[in-house]
């Protein structure tokens, strides 16, 4: 008997109790297209996650920020504390060659109230002011789109020149003028803390890939008059998605400046001595090879604690928390999803199990005529399990049919979860996953039917 | 050589405990062309004896020669395979699948022989115009009547062209007039050189062919063949009294 006749004749099963296979389909449907879902989402959320790794400066870079809370054997020295100056800086520069693009930053945040950017009557929240290098622009995975950067010139001049992020735009200019074009403010002036800065510069609009593909369509369909998103809506509502999209958001909502503009011109608190002595921020760097962050951590350690005196007035932070964090999550969310399909797919092969006993105690007859024309006990074996496994593919077929639905019907039904993407590996795992049940969960049947006494079965009302 | 050679055949069943010697050294040959008949009353052992032939069954002891092949420890593999190709049934309750129209019923001992479905389709319709079936071929069993049924599974048991055809009460389940059609088709078979075993309880029927067994607690009681007494078969269809 050969395999297209079995599969014909499974088909032939299917058809004839076609509500039945219908029913027992409906499991394997359910877990398929769970799986290839619950794949999708993750990989969305994944998607979402590494870009936004990518754009804060992906695992070479790394932070240096000020620690007030010495070790305890330090905890006498405490009025020694000096924090992060420019002397780390040059420090570093000098004598840490694993890294580079050692640079600056001292922040200032609207929320915080020292900081007011406006113009005319519009002001901005949730501004973030950073007075630093040149450099920085690449340290940060920053783009400038129009304008320029400021130079080094302008830095050591301490000129009122800025760069600004298009969510600063967004708030004191809007983003499209009357015709629909997009507004770029540059030679525009605007005021920090009543303080007139020209814009040289601005930064492109981040957002993550999806994003960018849905605004496109929005512009597109709804004219240019729409304002596409509002970034402090924050979209997502789990912690790691959310981290991801202050990445962005934060980006966007950027001012740079020169340092030294920042240091002798906005700096209240600075009083007097040299600019060396200004305390920063943080000191953001590059590091050459992410395989050699430990080293490297080292060195620069050893120079910090050369200019700290001994202090370890300083803490370091890596992206690879951030990533140790992604990947944790997208570990959670796999396994989570393939624990939940898994059981979709369980209670389907179980349906199928159940249906095929039924099946054959209904069909025992037919097993008996067959093996009395000369069916071995292979051929019912095959039969057998044959149609349980067309019952299964064709269950996992439909459900790979149906899945794209499923996940366009969850994603409107729930615009808050990142946007799914559907992988060819997923569907490909699905439509095994309901072979392997299929085969798995006909074996018993099949078994049976092979085992039949044919003059039991022929006797058999 | 005879198509078949029975030599002291036992079947023992143990139930409860209990031994029950079905057959009990039955010893018997049939040439190639015979229409035989066995008769015996119900639970007499022929049951188990048309089983044990038509290699369904195994014998507990004893040797079978069917057609040169030693069935009585052949593997289930070889038995399915004679099944296909040496033996054809024809049951009280015609046993068609009643899911497959009467064309693909025909064609379901082929599907295991391995023919192609050309040749399938070819030689189920032959088989469908010698039961004078052709033009039912494409009903299913449930629209035919009893005798057609039984026409259908005869021509299903001929299709693969077997040594010999097993019938298990063939009129059985058919009032008296198709049953006598029925057997007409056999005796027509066996004019035409087919080996014919009907197993039946009804010396009625039994009488048609022209060798008789009769089994009895799982012996052969006694037998009438016209090679060895000369007598004459009463062949007389139709005129029961």
């Amino acid at each position: 008997m050969n395999l297209l006749t079995i599969i014909l004749s499974g088909f032939r099963e299917i058809k004839a109790h076609w509500f039945r296979s219908a029913l027992t389909m409906f499991g394997v449907i359910c877990g398929v297209a769970s799986l290839v879902t619950m794949a999708a989402f993750v990989k969305g959320k994944e998607n979402l996650l590494r870009e936004s790794l990518a754009q804060s400066g992906g695992l070479e870079r790394i932070t240096i920020e000020s620690e007030d809370d010495l070790p305890d054997y330090q905890k006498h020295l405490e009025d020694e504390i000096r924090g992060i100056t420019l002397k780390d800086v040059y420090a570093l520069k000098n004598n840490a060659p694993l890294v580079y693009n050692v640079t600056p930053i001292i922040q200032k945040r609207s929320f915080r109230s020292d900081l007011r950017v406006t113009r005319k009557e519009k002001s901005t929240r949730f501004t973030l002011l950073q007075g630093t290098w040149p450099e920085s622009l690449d340290i940060m995975d920053h783009e400038i789109e129009h304008g320029r950067m400021f130079s080094e010139i302008e830095d050591h001049l301490a000129k009122n020149v800025c760069v600004i992020g298009t969510e600063v735009r967004n708030s004191l200019f809007g983003e499209y003028d009357e015709n629909g074009e997009t507004i770029v403010p540059i030679d525009e002036t605007i005021f920090i803390n009543y303080k007139p800065f020209k814009i040289v510069g601005m930064l492109k609009e981040y957002m993550t890939e999806a994003d960018r593909k849905k605004k496109e369509e929005a512009k597109k369909n709804k004219g240019a008059t729409q304002r596409g998103f509002d970034w402090r809506s924050m979209r997502y509502k789990d912690s790691n998605s959310r981290r991801s999209m202050i990445v962005y958001s934060s980006k966007n909502s950027t001012i740079l400046i020169p340092l030294n503009t920042l240091v002798s011109k906005l700096d209240s608190s600075f009083e007097s001595g040299s600019k060396m002595d200004r305390s920063l921020s943080e000191l953001t760097m590059k590091i050459f090879d992410v395989s050699l962050l430990e080293k490297s951590l080292q060195q620069v350690r050893n120079v910090l604690l050369r200019t700290h005196n001994g202090l370890e007035d300083f803490e370091f932070e890596t992206q690879e928390s951030f990533a140790d964090d992604i990947t944790q999550a997208i570990y959670n969310e796999r396994t989570s999803g393939m624990f939940i399909a898994g059981i979709c797919l369980l209670v389907g092969g179980i349906g199928i199990i159940n249906i095929m006993l039924s099946s054959i105690s209904e069909r025992v007859r037919e097993i008996g005529i067959r093996k009395s024309i000369g069916a071995t006990n292979l051929d019912m074996f095959s039969q057998i399990l044959t149609e349980s496994v067309v019952l299964a593919v064709s269950g996992g077929i439909i459900g790979l049919i149906a899945s794209p639905f499923l996940i366009d019907a969850l994603a409107s039904y729930a615009p808050d979860t990142t946007p799914p993407i559907m992988t060819v590996e997923s569907m490909f795992i699905g439509f095994s996953f309901s072979a392997i049940t299929g085969s798995l969960a006909g074996l018993i049947p099949a078994i049976k039917a092979a085992k039949l006494d044919p003059i039991e079965a022929l006797r058999y009302d | 050589m005879p198509l078949l050679e029975l030599r002291d055949i036992h079947k023992t069943y143990y139930l409860g405990g209990e031994t029950i010697r079905a057959l009990d050294g039955v010893t018997l040959d049939i040439d190639s062309g015979e229409f035989i008949s066995i008769i015996g009353p119900s639970g007499s052992g022929k049951s188990t004896l048309m089983h044990i032939i038509g290699c369904l069954d195994s014998p507990t002891s004893g040797t079978i020669n069917l057609d040169g092949v030693m069935i009585h420890n052949a593997s289930a593999r070889q038995l399915a395979s004679i099944r296909n190709k040496k033996i054809g049934f024809v049951f009280q309750f015609f046993n068609l699948l009643p899911k497959l129209t009467v064309r693909q019923n025909v064609e379901l001992p082929m599907i295991y022989s391995g023919f192609s479905s050309k040749e399938r389709r070819e030689r189920a319709m032959n088989a469908l115009e010698s039961v004078n079936m052709e033009d039912r071929s494409k009903h299913r069993p449930s629209q035919l009547s009893g005798g057609q049924q039984q026409r259908t599974a005869i021509a299903r048991a001929l299709v693969n062209n077997p040594k010999i055809i097993f019938a298990d009460e063939p009129t059985g389940n058919l009032d008296s007039n198709t049953g006598e059609r029925i057997l007409q088709m056999f005796d027509k078979l066996h004019t035409e050189g087919k080996t014919v075993m009907l197993v039946t309880h009804d010396p009625e029927i039994a009488a048609v062919t022209p060798r008789r067994i009769e089994i009895r607690d799982g012996k052969i009681a006694n037998e009438i063949d016209p090679k060895l007494s000369g007598q004459t078969p009463r062949f007389n269809i139709g005129t029961k009294n």
